[in-house]
């Protein structure tokens, strides 16, 4: 049931067809500036959001490195610590909201209409809004980093009272940020719904979709349901602070920890969010490098989907320590664990589907099978953490930052640079270069590891995280997290030069460029035009 | 794409973003509907450890004297409240079915007039439904001149249903300020719930 098909309409149809429909159908597109601000394809959107997230992740690298250089060395060197702290809750907002999501939106994007044969996204205007929009937030929250009393300090998870009570002046800006930077999330959810359920290709079913549609089109649904709660207790602090209720505030009658439970109610999901497209990239990749179709392809569907209703009964193991009953403790213990089962489908699904593969190792495969290897160690760091009475040891400390870190980082940024590397063809028309491309790819791995592994044990030795001081006894795990750190950094600049190479000329790729892909964005030239699919391809199953 | 097909589609996505507007409207309530709806779960289990907000008749049960449970007393100050906040007795032993008074001292050390009041915790949070007061301080907030001294009592029964494997419960009071602007508010949350106990 693997959506694999050869076109009907010639590729060279296809082409014409876009090349004789833009000159008659659309006016000129302005030039310069006003063109990139006022553009509806979904092509140009998809380019301003990786450019976009790229900028972001080298922000937010930067903020990263501040702290990894201040813990370079026990005791204090480079920073005050309340700048640390600003640091590490600045790094964490703009990685997830700035960097990973926008990157993800970005390629759904640029792939989701191509891969369904859909001529644009359903709501091409709102694309164009739901873009600008995330300059305005990351502007605004970046600023407050320069208003009297410094940015946010109260880490990611902006846990009340310190993010209300004790929060500095410029929370406000934070909380308005937030909500620019959701209503951005959910007009791009909107869209990718509607697009996806709206405008598929005549005669492709659901069930027909590449996977990397259906994973999005699955996180769209989470987003749609979370982002909402974001909103809402964002508005709870606005409110707390500047209009003098008590939702989180024990002296009026509220609970710091009902801030906890609403914040993870949302940040779970949401951890899945910037996955779940992860899984659908590996799974058009895997099969194409192995030449083979992809292994189980419904259960992919069905594992993703439960992810998704999973992601929902999960919030509190977050916060095992906050004083649970212990018929809580035991319930999001299981529920978690449960997690592990749809997941490792997923795992075994890709292994099965190199098994007996004829597999070569082109850039994106490389990141795609790191992806592979390194996501399942954090999900078995994972299901540590999720044994409730273990967790009170690791809470708090680096073995949670190693954790999240391995899926968020070689797991969902290797696959957003699996996909770069996969897709980089279609969208330039060259081949990225293979020597670079290898550099690339064996410094960040190594990088990486060097990075978080040591992380694993200074946590279970009881490093504390979000501390600019350590005791000396993990001094030498920090030298090398710091250095590591530093050298991932440095070998992002790699990826850098490699797509301005790779943008202005290369090897030239064909519409079909790379031997065993087989989804219709394969069908049509390299570079994509600017208009595809003006007349819908016709879909064919396989067998058929 | 054909007209008709175009049509179709067009309508097909109107109707999904009406669809997704419909649910992203429902999760905002949803949100906020979560806040009452935590409040009724921690009262109804007495997880969060909050005592009722107002005086609880005395239940008139036979007392337990087979059982001593002990009740400790833990008294927080808070930033920006310069008062002194003690129990007299740190620590009774009861049995369960017989009520207990215990006193609290609260004594402003500042210049000028303040208002405080003390929010309760419970612990373990299990005990909470059985811990009921006759009398408490807590239910309103305290005015205390420059300088005044107060004592205030606390009237509690622990119930003879509370869980066998129960020993020991404490009972934390946290001082908050309450500052002027914040008054009406304050008022507002007490009102009904036992200002006049």
């Amino acid at each position: 049931m693997a959506p694999k098909l050869p076109l009907h309409h010639p590729v060279e149809q296809s082409s014409t067809a876009s090349a004789g429909g833009q000159a008659s159908a659309h006016a000129a597109p302005p030039r310069g500036l006003m063109r990139w601000l006022l553009t509806t394809n979904h092509k140009e959107i998809g380019s301003l959001y990786l450019i976009f997230s790229l900028t972001m992740f080298f922000i937010g690298g930067i903020f990263a490195l501040v702290v990894r250089a201040e813990l370079f060395q026990p005791g204090l060197q480079l920073v005050v610590p309340e700048f640390f702290n600003q640091m590490t809750t600045m790094h964490g907002l703009i990685m997830v909201f700035g960097a990973i999501m926008p990157a993800f939106v970005g390629l759904a994007n640029w792939m989701v209409p191509l891969q369904i044969g859909a001529p644009d996204m359903a709501l091409p205007r709102l694309n164009n809004f739901s873009f600008w929009l995330l300059p305005v937030a990351f502007t605004l929250l970046l600023s407050t980093l320069l208003m009297p009393g410094g940015g946010p300090n109260f880490g990611w998870t902006f846990y009340a009272p310190l993010s209300t009570t004790y929060a500095p002046p410029s929370t406000t800006f934070f909380i308005l940020s937030l909500h620019i930077a959701g209503i951005s999330s959910i007009l791009g959810a909107i869209n990718i719904i509607a697009t996806i359920l709206n405008l598929r290709a005549p005669g492709m079913r659901l069930m027909d979709m590449p996977l990397f549609c259906w994973t999005w089109l699955i996180t769209a649904f989470l987003l749609i349901a979370v982002m909402p709660v974001l909103a809402g207790v964002v508005t709870m602090m606005l409110m707390d602070i500047n209009f003098g209720t008590s939702f989180f505030n024990a002296a009026g009658g509220g609970d710091p920890v009902l801030f906890q439970h609403l914040f993870w109610f949302f940040g779970h999901p949401e951890v899945y969010i910037m996955i779940l497209p992860a899984f659908g990239i590996v799974s058009a990749i895997i099969p194409t490098f192995s030449r083979k179709r992809l292994f189980g392809y419904a259960s992919m569907v069905y594992a993703t989907a439960s992810i998704a209703i999973l992601s929902f009964l999960v919030w509190a193991h977050h916060m095992f320590t906050v004083g649970l009953p212990l018929a809580a403790e035991l319930f999001f213990m299981y529920t978690t664990m449960l997690i592990a089962v749809p997941t490792g489908v997923k795992v075994f699904n890709w292994i099965a589907t190199m098994f007996r593969g004829s597999i070569s190792f082109e850039p994106p495969m490389l990141f795609a099978l790191a992806f592979v290897v390194q996501f399942t160690i954090g999900g078995f760091s994972g299901l540590m953490l999720a044994i409730s009475p273990a967790d009170f040891q690791y809470h708090d400390t680096y073995f949670v930052v190693a954790h999240f870190h391995y899926v968020l980082v070689p797991g969902a940024l290797f696959a957003i640079l699996a996909a770069a590397y996969y897709w980089l063809p279609k969208w330039t028309g060259h081949y990225p270069n293979v020597k670079l491309a290898q550099w690339h790819f064996w410094l960040s791995v190594i990088g990486v590891n060097l990075t978080f592994f040591p992380m694993h044990f200074s946590g279970l030795a009881g490093m504390p995280r979000r501390i600019p001081d350590y005791a000396l006894q993990f001094a030498d795990f920090n030298v090398a997290s710091s250095l590591g750190a530093f050298l991932f950094g440095a070998s992002q600049l790699l990826f850098v030069l490699l797509i301005i190479k790779c943008v202005r000329g290369g090897e030239k790729a064909p519409a079909k460029a790379w031997e065993g892909a087989e989804d219709l964005e394969w069908s049509v030239p390299s570079p994509a035009p600017l208009h595809t699919f003006e007349h819908p391809p016709t879909f064919r199953r396989d067998g058929e | 794409m054909s007209d008709a097909r175009e049509a179709a589609s067009r309508q097909g996505v109107r109707r999904t973003v009406a669809k997704t507007l419909f649910a992203l409207a429902g999760m905002f309530l949803f949100a906020f509907a979560l806040v009452p709806l935590y409040d009724v779960f921690c009262e109804v289990t007495g997880l969060n450890g909050k005592t009722s907000g107002s005086a609880q008749a005395l239940v008139h049960e036979e007392v337990d004297a087979s059982r001593m449970v002990t009740v400790q007393f833990v008294t927080r100050g808070s930033a920006g409240l310069p008062w002194n906040f003690e129990v007299e007795t740190r620590q009774v032993r009861v049995h369960p079915g017989q009520s207990a008074e215990v006193e609290f001292a609260f004594h402003n050390r500042a210049e000028t007039a303040l208002r405080g009041r003390a929010v309760p915790s419970v612990t373990p949070p299990r005990a909470t439904p059985h811990l009921r007061k006759l009398a408490c301080f807590c239910f309103q907030e305290q005015r205390l001149e420059a300088g005044e001294r107060l004592s205030a009592p606390l009237v509690f029964q622990l119930t003879r249903d509370l869980p066998e494997d129960v020993n020991t419960v404490t009972l934390v009071y946290t001082l908050y300020p309450v500052t002027r602007d914040e008054a009406p508010l304050q008022a507002r949350a007490t009102a009904g719930k036992g200002d006049e106990a």
